[in-house]
């Protein structure tokens, strides 16, 4: 047993159960034990004073790429576990993409219990919905979810067969899994090194319509219509997609969404002259795209926040831009650019933000935390949201370090975050 | 590894200066005569090496910057991707970095990715010149177009030049809407939507959807070449009707109010984007600018050797 752990003095902010006060947190036995004022010390007690802290419920990511098997020069479980846990987060959905790709339950296996072996994150496996993720058969969503995993997704590539897509959100149903979606009309974004407007034009680049996302947004919104099944659509990035989302939720579809910090951060100017840590998929919007997504996050019509971490190599991004690979590493700057766009830029409350990166996760995907309920488990986060840091490659715990904002200084230290009551990071 | 007038490389015109674009055409003009002498040579670039790195094939640009190199007296190397280490996988900057270590002086890059000329500008320290980077710019191919237009008209101030065909594409189109605006013409764009890029008259230029307003417009067209590809590839249904519809045909050409000018930067496809009576007739510029082509990469090769754009003023001596 871990000794008890005593927060003393922090602000506890819980959106699950309308928590926001400056207040003692106890974790005993690795669970919440109690939430108040002056809480007794319990026998041998680490004692933290908290005072100017946020302690929160820890975070959840449902999007990152940790690469095992198959491609650990870029990224491990344990790495990815680790950058985690530095950047607050407690439970990690892995997308099914490695090599070999994840469709069958010893493959499931295999991602959880490397995620326990890590004993960092709590590391959730997405499951693929297609064999071999080539768009043709389902693979077998109850074997895998009985080994562990808490989706299916084909994330990488698009379902483009609405006839699977269909079968697919009718057969997890039984299941109560949510299928993630990548949604990117193929042909339409063929051979797209960025996004379709004025900075492509100018750098002569090919572009990716917006259209080629809302397409495919639009068809899975129906879908999720006509099958009651339960669609997440991932890294939205279009101010029209956001349009449609709002609409199936008006219609009280079963439809979920999640933006990623990059595209409410960032426009395709950041491309500049071909910098390819400003080349991702989907590609960095406009400024009325980023503006819809803020808007979106404000409102709920995107019900939570996801980095879509993608770990690549130095020699990978170092080459020619239509040649590089898409995307960035996102999990340890995540909550500093929550604080700094959404909270510093009046888009969130903090506890708003706080249930996007967190609450709505685990309740939309039915994942353990998200929420500092006492007899809960004891995942939390406790950061400093005033203090600074610098983003320094050097430093990253991820085994890549492919971020746009290397050198940058953010505001939010994370100081300690918890996993079922043991100290998995503290700074 | 010295720099000039022009900085250190050439990647594009889009950030060069109306000066700085103007002193690379003024520098043109003497070295034009260059190439009409007896003994086609002075030693500008005496003890010079330069490297003509194309990752793609191409035949007039090639032999136009080798011409304005040894003209110059620079020594000069050929690599072409086939036959060199990139095809065992060698990475664009380790392919330079050799060569560099071999101490060269300057890069004439020809590559297909766009941006390639910048990248490798950013990671060496030779001189690099860009000869064409995917759809992005082709600097020089713009400079000989405002050096012919110049030679024509006299300046380039108020001039209304339309670029027809495949835009979308098109390095030529954008280095020439660069180029053109930053010296005051007017400038369109005119050829199937397919083939228009996203946005484009946010770089300053306006869009005739029929070639025949264009040529009531414009006082020179630069005609476009159109891979055939494209209509494999399905921007365009056929060649036929690509002819019929945007091709510049001395049957268009009649119902202009003036003669114009007609540009193309070849290869030519005779019966597709330009009729053999057009290219061959007495409007075209078409081989004035292939020997401006010669002056003008021999102008930037000197300026960004560090040359002075004075050079004209006392004449070349002969080497």
């Amino acid at each position: 047993m871990t000794a008890p752990i005593l927060f003393r003095g922090g602000r506890v902010v819980d959106p699950s159960q309308g928590l926001d006060e400056v207040s003692d947190l106890l974790v005993l036995d690795g669970t919440i034990a109690a939430i108040g004022r002056n809480i007794g010390t319990p026998d041998g007690a680490q004692v933290i004073d908290a005072a100017g802290w946020i302690i929160a419920p820890g975070l959840i990511d449902v999007h990152v790429h940790l690469r095992e098997p198959g491609q650990e020069e870029r990224e491990t479980i344990a790495t990815g576990a680790a950058s985690a846990v530095a950047g607050g987060f407690t439970g990690i959905c892995a997308m099914p993409n490695t090599d070999p790709v994840i469709d069958n339950q010893s493959a499931v296996g295999f991602v959880k219990s490397r995620g326990e072996a890590a004993g960092l994150a709590r590391v959730f496996p997405i499951g693929c919905i297609s064999v071999g993720q080539k768009g043709e058969r389902l693979a077998e969503f109850g074997e895998m979810v009985a080994a562990g995993a808490v989706a299916v997704s084909d994330d990488g590539h698009p379902v483009m067969s609405s006839q699977l897509m269909r079968t697919a959100l009718e057969y997890a149903r039984t299941f109560d899994i949510p299928v993630a979606d990548h949604c990117e009309d193929t042909p339409l974004a063929i051979g797209g090194a960025m996004h379709e407007g004025i900075v492509a034009t100018r750098l002569g680049l090919k572009g990716i319509p917006s259209a080629a996302e809302e397409i495919h947004v639009a068809r899975d919104c129906i879908l999720a219509g006509l099958t009651g099944g339960h669609v997440h659509l991932c890294h939205m990035s279009t101010r029209g997609s956001v349009d449609l989302i709002r609409r199936a939720k008006e219609q009280g579809l079963s439809v979920t969404a999640e933006a990623a910090p990059h595209h409410y951060t960032l426009t395709h100017e950041r491309v500049g002259d071909y910098d390819t840590n400003a080349k991702m998929n989907p590609p960095l919007r406009e400024d009325a795209d980023r503006a819809a997504i803020r808007a979106a996050l404000a409102d709920g019509t995107i019900d939570c926040i996801a980095t879509d971490h993608a770990p690549h190599t130095y020699d990978a991004k170092e080459r020619e831009f239509d040649d590089a690979p898409n995307g960035i590493i996102g999990l340890e700057t995540a909550l500093s650019l929550g604080l700094r766009e959404l909270v510093q830029g009046g888009v969130l409350t903090l506890p708003t933000l706080i249930e996007r990166m967190s609450c709505a996760p685990a309740r939309l995907w039915h994942l353990p935390g998200g929420t500092l309920r006492v007899g809960g488990v004891a995942d939390i986060v406790a950061f400093d949201p005033l203090a600074q840091w610098t983003v320094d490659p050097a430093r990253i715990r991820s085994r890549s370090r492919n971020t746009p904002w290397a050198g940058e200084t953010l505001p939010g230290v994370v100081r300690m975050t918890l996993v079922g009551g043991r100290v998995v990071f503290a700074a | 590894m010295t720099s000039g007038a022009l900085g250190k490389d050439l990647v594009g015109l889009e950030h060069l200066s109306r000066e700085q674009i103007t002193a690379i055409l003024d520098t043109a003009e003497p070295f034009k005569e260059v190439s009409e002498r007896q003994i086609k040579k002075v030693p500008a670039l005496r003890g010079k090496t330069i490297v003509n790195l194309f990752f793609e094939a191409s035949t007039r640009t090639r032999i136009s910057f080798e011409f304005a190199e040894k003209r110059l007296s620079a020594d000069t190397v050929n690599v072409a991707a086939s036959g060199s280490s990139v095809s065992k996988g060698e990475t664009l900057v380790d392919t330079a970095r050799n060569l560099e270590a071999m101490r060269i002086d300057m890069v004439v890059i020809r590559h297909a990715s766009s941006g390639a000329a910048k990248f490798l500008g950013d990671r060496i320290r030779s001189n690099v010149i860009n000869a064409g980077d995917g759809m992005h710019e082709h600097p020089t191919q713009g400079l000989l177009d405002l050096l012919t237009l110049r030679d024509r008209f006299g300046k380039i101030e108020g001039l209304k030049v339309c670029i027809v065909g495949d835009v979308l594409h098109s390095r030529v189109a954008r280095s020439n809407i660069w180029g053109l605006t930053r010296l005051g013409a007017e400038v369109a764009v005119c050829g199937p939507a397919t083939l228009l890029p996203r946005e484009v008259e946010a770089l300053g230029v306006r869009v005739f959807r029929r070639v025949e307003e264009a040529i009531e417009w414009a006082d020179a067209l630069n005609v476009l070449r159109l891979q055939l590809e494209r209509m494999t590839s399905g921007f365009i249904p056929s060649l036929r009707e690509y002819n019929r519809v945007f091709g510049v045909t001395s049957e268009k050409l009649a119902r202009a109010p003036k003669d114009l000018l007609i540009l193309h930067p070849g290869p030519m496809n005779r019966g597709v984007e330009i009729d053999s009576d057009v290219a061959d007739g007495q409007h075209s510029v078409i081989l004035p600018q292939v020997t401006n082509g010669v002056a003008v990469r021999m102008a930037v090769l000197y300026l960004l050797a560090g040359g002075s754009p004075e050079w004209g003023a006392g004449g070349g001596e002969a080497a």
